[in-house]
């Protein structure tokens, strides 16, 4: 693309796809500059930090009410400690003291004081105290704009591009009911909170912008290519005009596809794919029904695990899972247990030199038998209506789903002589994630009623490349032949077992990798809300028979050049004057 | 003056919600209340003080109370430990 060249071209990460033109928002939670200034008038300065307390306690107990009504009571306790905060009696009375003895002006006192406890939370090696410290950042920069009585911005009128260093979950629950129209953060990645709430919301989101907030200014106008990564800050006359001539399209094209949401995922000869979704955040299921989702391919847990900031119990989550199996019904729900630990925030105090090797996922689980058990007898509770499936995380041997079998067996009798109703006969899948489990299918398939293969993982192990890792993340490659042919392995021996398989990785959302999944025979794949109605329109346009000559092609394969280039070229050969050009290369 | 040492029982550890609890019950009586860990002496009426604290399950705390109701203080607060802050 020529526009990359330019100057006022950002690039960062493709977070949530879609093209917005719309005024930037910054979002600027640190505080300029706090002086250091002595004072005269000591009684002005404590009415001044008492009035700033006052008006901190009516704006929170305002966000507290928002994030009960939102998130529920569990998560909505953070806000809580954070209002008590502005009550501590030791916290106020040394903020006081200091003020009348040190004759400073009170938001240097406050910043200073604050700032005392937070050094101390991010020297400790809990991971979890770091985003404490973020919180209690929060309220120390509430606190000191009081004093300084600027009006805390988050009423936003217009559509705005929000620009932030990174958003907290007190920011995603304000600005989720504001008129945001894209998300663009220094930090984070395609988990962070700012990209989950932009793709649950749908609006674009490039996160990773390094120095977004140092190079945007309020009101610049922006440019932001959620497919792409790329923003644009005061775009030229010409940039202007590629980008609406782009979102012409893009509107254009949303509009056909929305025409495909009753219709089915099925090629010109006749082969039909199921497609489901991935549902992270609550608000998303809105968007994942728009879109002729069927059903849920993949619900992952631990997000609850995160808003209740603690192991929800048995009750808890049969709510929450009751909830969703009832408004998706008769669709189905497929529920994954806690996939706990890796690069997921284990709660409990280990320190592990390799945690995507540790304990976690089945392992984690197998070892804290009870929160398995109040994990298994939620879903079963929930599976009343028979629209539930359950699945089981980083399977790597065949005693693990015996031994993860025999538990949910015990719960089902549990549940029995309790006389309360669940579905007896419940599928329960497992997630192809770990080679050894690829390995091992045909064993597997005959204890387990589906299969769904987790890329992400896959291809990381498979290739012994950490994604996160910049040194090496370019040697992680979907189109390399071993993860090809192992594809192939898994869904062919899947096949013969008569066990269905389904994706639910981000390989499945990659519209180029669809020609290639569905000639290599699988059911179904799983895929965010926003994806569906591009993977609809790719499928409804394949031809089974032609794709298999191409899929034969790249089995042979030895490179993952060789690969990446015959899956372009059939792309684009395909689909070139469609609406996939929204993504470059 | 009542010293004792507590474990943390609960998986999740001393996390934000018991952290308010504790001050919450603790604000109810008159006597000074400490919690130890790690050379670090914590005021436990203060929510953002015990917030500091990063108790994962295993770890042990020194508590002291003392003044006039501190017993009846030391016990409420020890029983919500030994529950483990009603997580368990």
């Amino acid at each position: 693309m020529t526009s990359e060249k330019k100057s006022n071209v950002y690039k960062g990460i493709a977070a949530a796809p879609g093209i917005a033109i719309k005024p930037a928002y910054l979002f600027k939670k640190d505080i300029e500059i706090i002086n250091h200034e002595s004072i005269s008038d000591i009684e002005e300065a404590l009415l001044s930090f008492n009035e700033a307390l006052e008006k901190s306690k009516k704006e929170l107990a305002k966000v507290f009410s928002l994030a009960v009504d939102k998130l529920g009571d569990k998560r909505a306790a953070l806000f809580e400690a954070q209002i008590m905060i502005l009550d501590d009696p030791i916290l106020i009375e040394k903020i006081v003291n200091r003020i009348k003895d040190e004759k400073m002006n009170p938001e240097f006192i406050v910043n200073d004081e604050i700032s005392k406890y937070q050094e101390m939370m991010i020297s400790s090696h809990e991971p979890y105290m770091k985003e404490r410290s973020q919180d209690i950042e929060d309220i120390k920069n509430r606190i000191i704009r009081n004093i300084r009585k600027k009006k805390w911005k988050s009423r936003i009128t217009e559509e705005v591009i929000v620009v932030s260093e990174s958003l907290t979950p007190a920011d995603t629950v304000l600005f989720s009911r504001m008129k945001v129209a894209g998300y663009i953060t220094n930090f984070g990645g395609l988990t962070s909170h700012a990209a989950i709430v932009a793709r649950s919301l749908d609006v674009p989101a490039v996160v990773g912008v390094h120095d977004a907030t140092e190079n945007i200014n309020d009101g610049d106008l922006l440019i932001i290519d959620g497919f792409n990564g790329i923003v644009i800050v005061n775009p030229t006359e010409e940039q202007l005009k590629e980008y609406k001539d782009k979102l012409k399209k893009l509107h254009q094209l949303d509009k056909e596809l929305a025409k495909l949401k009753d219709k089915k995922a099925i090629t010109k000869d006749g082969k039909e794919i199921n497609i489901y979704a991935n549902l992270d955040l609550t608000e998303e299921l809105e968007i994942i029904i728009q879109n002729g989702a069927e059903g849920i391919g993949l619900m992952r847990t631990e997000q609850i695990f995160q808003e209740y900031e603690t192991f929800p119990s048995e009750e808890q989550q049969t709510k929450v899972y009751t909830e969703f199996a009832e408004k998706l019904y008769p669709l189905p729900l497929t529920i994954r247990a806690f996939d706990i630990g890796g690069d997921k925030v284990l709660p409990v105090d280990v320190q592990e030199p390799n945690p995507m090797l540790g304990w976690r996922g089945i392992r984690f689980l197998l070892d804290n038998k009870d929160l398995f058990i109040s994990q298994i007898k939620a879903v079963l509770r929930a599976s009343k209506h028979k629209n539930v499936k359950f699945m089981i995380p980083m399977i790597s041997s065949f005693s693990e789903i015996i031994r993860a079998k025999k538990i949910i067996q015990q719960c089902k009798d549990d549940l029995t002589n309790e006389n309360i109703v669940y579905d007896e006969h419940i599928e329960i899948g497992i997630m192809i994630e770990v080679p050894s489990a690829a390995l091992l299918i045909k064993d597997f398939a005959a204890e387990v009623d589906f299969f769904s293969i987790g890329t992400n993982d896959l291809i990381q192990y498979m290739l012994a490349v950490d994604r996160g890792n910049d040194i090496v993340n370019s040697q992680y490659q979907e189109f390399h032949p071993a993860i090809i042919r192992t594809l192939h392995f898994i869904i062919a021996e899947a096949k013969k077992a008569n066990t269905t398989v389904t994706m639910c990785g981000e390989m499945a959302a990659d519209f180029r990798a669809i020609p290639l999944l569905v000639g290599l025979g699988l059911d179904s794949i799983s895929v965010s809300g926003a994806v569906i109605p591009y993977a609809k329109s790719i499928i409804r346009s394949l031809e089974y028979s032609q794709i298999n000559e191409f899929v034969t092609e790249c089995l042979t394969c030895k490179t993952e050049e060789e690969i990446h280039e015959k899956v372009n070229k059939f792309y684009f050969s395909n689909f070139g004057d469609s609406s996939h050009e929204f993504y470059s290369k | 003056m009542i010293e004792k040492t507590v474990k943390i029982i609960n998986n999740a550890g001393l996390h934000t919600r018991p952290a308010a609890t504790i001050v919450k019950i603790a604000s109810k009586y008159k006597s000074e209340f400490f919690i130890y860990k790690d050379g670090m002496n914590i005021n436990g009426k203060s929510i953002i003080g015990v917030m500091t604290l990063a108790a994962a399950k295993g770890s042990e705390l020194k508590l002291t109370f003392e003044g006039e109701d501190e017993k009846e203080m030391a016990e409420e607060i020890l029983d919500y430990f030994n529950r483990g802050f009603d997580e368990l």
